[in-house]
């Protein structure tokens, strides 16, 4: 019985590396063969023809489009992404510097969007139909219709420039800047190792609001599917018997379904995580994060397809691995899987 | 059943037309005892009015440069104020509706088919091609949508075209799921195994008797979609990959009202509630509409 769901291992591992290669390939496609002119970008119009040529053989766009796919491939695999154009930088170089940005919102913002969602739509199932399921509802609905970069805005204007409650754009202010020496890259666990304080709520200060409102559109949807997945357990016997035994509420959420719910839990969690990274893009440009959304939409604008492709290649080896270990936490936590591989 | 014999051709689409309209026409009955429904409803109605009318409707045009105009708050001249270079903001949310209703229809109607033609294709095959066609689906499905359509507008260059491309690449996954758990459920249904008794061909059990039962799922889910096809069309337009200025694109109309936001709030605030009315508009439709035809969602 265990080399079946070892089985089923092996063919969820395989899919994920084909889901790889594919990445690879349409990332390929979007930054070497797309580009109408990737040579003239970088010669410039006005370059003379011997110029352009020797840019062309340098950059191997002479070769024929399976070998310059190798050549990228095994670049790749040597840790070799290119040269951005706007720092000069190796992108690697860049894009490390970049995630723990990113990586410190979104996951600040998934524990909020978690913390809040999953309870919401617990009560909400609890309480069907009533004006706490309808509340809601309402709630949910808008977190799945607003605009994060306009709600951001919003944010900026009314709590910052208003209100004064939050810190405006950046991870802290300015002249707090550098003052902390990265060793995780994130602010928030630097500062505090550092054991500076004033940083540290500077910080907190500036991640509070981008946070919150990434997690808004995560929570929105977090609170549905808990909200689904509660319902369809309360009608089952086992909290119907639970609740003949005389279980309080609490008891029945936290020793009957929560366990019976988390492995589908897990897996909303997973797709929101890689829904917040994707949020996160439009939500850093906001609010000057200076994260890997923020550096992927500059490298956008000036047509570096160098930063842009690993921007994107980042994210999707993310997304792909949280799809991955999402199931594997369904194979592996959920008793009911492993009873029918048995 | 009389026309098939006249003309095959208009037989089957008439068969199929009709049987979609009873089912399409069953939910919209339905829907109007949803009232938070209709009201979506009557939203969207709404907007598909402004966008065909919208040289009728719209009070200035939205083109016109009027810099002695400009940046005035809301008034009763300019109702939702005037933008820096003095163009009246409602009558370039009204003329935007026309650019955001074409990006919504485009993209359901490529994704809508391809997602569909997979889905029942994979559902009615089974086997090889059913694990080929969903393996390559859930793949689609785990890319980063909206880091794929940034990259892909950055490399063939900006525009509405563009946007819309990029949105469909990744966007069909959710309905050929949908489709193939359809088929699965028709497949085995007394009536396409009596039409497969009388001899129908494999092509015509596909498109007249097990399309037409998967279309209504479908189209909840691509009007669900809508929502989120507005919200992604508005990013990339915000980032500047949508449609170009001055086309009065909402997304890009917050992205140039971001400069002014702390002195002259409208002008990015106006488009960005004209972006969460007609998504919630979608939301509300959508969720309604699987409210009524799921009967796992089905409300006490």
């Amino acid at each position: 019985m265990k080399d079946f769901s070892l089985l089923d291992l092996g063919k969820r591992f395989g899919q994920l590396l084909v889901s790889l290669f594919l990445l690879l390939v349409v990332t390929f496609v979007i930054g070497r063969v797309l580009p109408t002119d990737p040579v003239g970008a970088i010669v410039g119009e006005l370059a003379d023809p011997a110029t352009f040529a020797a840019m062309r053989a340098r950059l191997g766009l002479d070769l024929p489009v399976y070998q310059q796919f190798f050549v990228y491939l095994s670049s790749l695999l040597q840790g070799d992404l290119g040269k951005a154009i706007l720092t000069g930088n190796p992108v690697i170089e860049d894009l490390a510097a970049a995630f723990p940005a990113t990586l410190e919102l979104a996951t600040l913002a998934i524990m909020l969007s978690t913390l809040i969602g999953v309870p919401l739509g617990m009560t909400a199932a609890f309480f069907r139909d009533s004006w706490f399921d309808q509340f809601a509802r309402v709630i949910s609905l808008v977190g799945h219709s607003i605009p994060v970069f306009w709600f951001g805005i919003f944010g900026l204007v009314v709590f910052y420039a208003t209100l004064a409650w939050v810190g405006g754009p950046g991870r802290v202010d300015i002249y707090l800047e550098g003052l902390i020496e990265p060793r995780t890259g994130l602010l928030l666990v630097d500062s505090l190792l550092a054991g500076d304080y004033e940083v540290f709520w500077n910080a907190v200060s500036h991640i509070i609001l981008p946070a919150c409102i990434l997690a808004y559109s995560a929570m929105a949807y977090i609170t549905r599917m808990t909200r689904s997945f509660t319902l369809e357990q309360l009608n089952q016997d086992y909290v119907i018997a639970a609740r003949a035994k005389g279980a309080s509420n609490w008891r029945i959420v936290t020793g009957h379904l929560l366990p019976n719910i988390a492995v589908q839990l897990v897996t909303v969690l997973a797709i929101s995580y890689g829904g917040l990274l994707e949020g996160a893009v439009v939500t850093e440009v906001v609010f000057s994060w200076p994260g890997i959304g923020q550096y992927m939409t500059n490298a956008l604008l000036i047509g570096d397809m160098n930063a842009v492709v690993a921007g994107t290649l980042i994210i999707g080896l993310i997304f792909m691995m949280l799809n991955f270990f999402s199931d594997l936490a369904y194979l592996m936590l959920d008793p009911r899987t492993r009873e029918v591989t048995a | 059943m009389s026309l098939a014999s006249t003309s095959p051709a208009r037989g089957k689409s008439g068969l199929m037309l009709s049987r979609l309209r009873r089912s399409l026409g069953n939910a919209l009955d339905k829907l109007s005892h949803e009232p938070v429904g209709m009201l979506g409803f009557l939203v969207l109605s709404l907007l598909v009015i402004v966008a065909i009318f919208a040289p009728l409707i719209a009070p200035y045009s939205p083109s016109t440069q009027n810099l002695e105009q400009a940046l005035l708050p809301p008034s009763w001249a300019h109702w939702a104020g005037t933008d820096e270079f003095g163009r009246d903001i409602l009558s370039r949310l009204i003329y935007g509706t026309r650019i955001t209703i074409q990006t919504v229809l485009a993209v359901s109607l490529i994704v809508g088919p391809i997602g569909m033609l997979i889905g029942i294709v994979a559902g009615f095959a089974g086997g090889r091609t059913d694990a080929i066609l969903m393996r390559f689906t859930d793949i689609v499905l785990s890319f980063p949508s909206l880091i794929l359509a940034l990259a892909f507008a950055a490399a063939i260059g900006a525009g509405l075209q563009t946007a819309i491309i990029a949105i469909s690449l990744t966007g069909w996954p959710p309905i050929a799921r949908l489709a193939r758990a359809e088929t699965l459920i028709v497949r085995n249904t007394d009536y396409v195994a009596a039409a497969r008794l009388y001899g129908a061909s494999p092509l015509r059990l596909l498109f007249l008797y097990i399309a037409p039962m998967c279309i209504p799922s479908v189209v909840v889910r691509l009007t669900l979609n809508m929502a989120g096809i507005i919200l992604t069309a508005a990013a990339l337009g915000f980032l500047g990959l949508g449609a170009q200025p001055p086309a009065p694109e909402w997304g890009a109309m917050i992205s140039s009202g971001r400069r002014f936001m702390l002195d002259n709030w409208w002008v990015a605030v106006m488009p960005g509630i004209a972006i969460l009315l007609t998504s919630l508009a979608f939301n509300l439709v959508g969720d309604t509409l699987r409210d009524i035809l799921d009967p796992r969602h089905a409300r006490s």
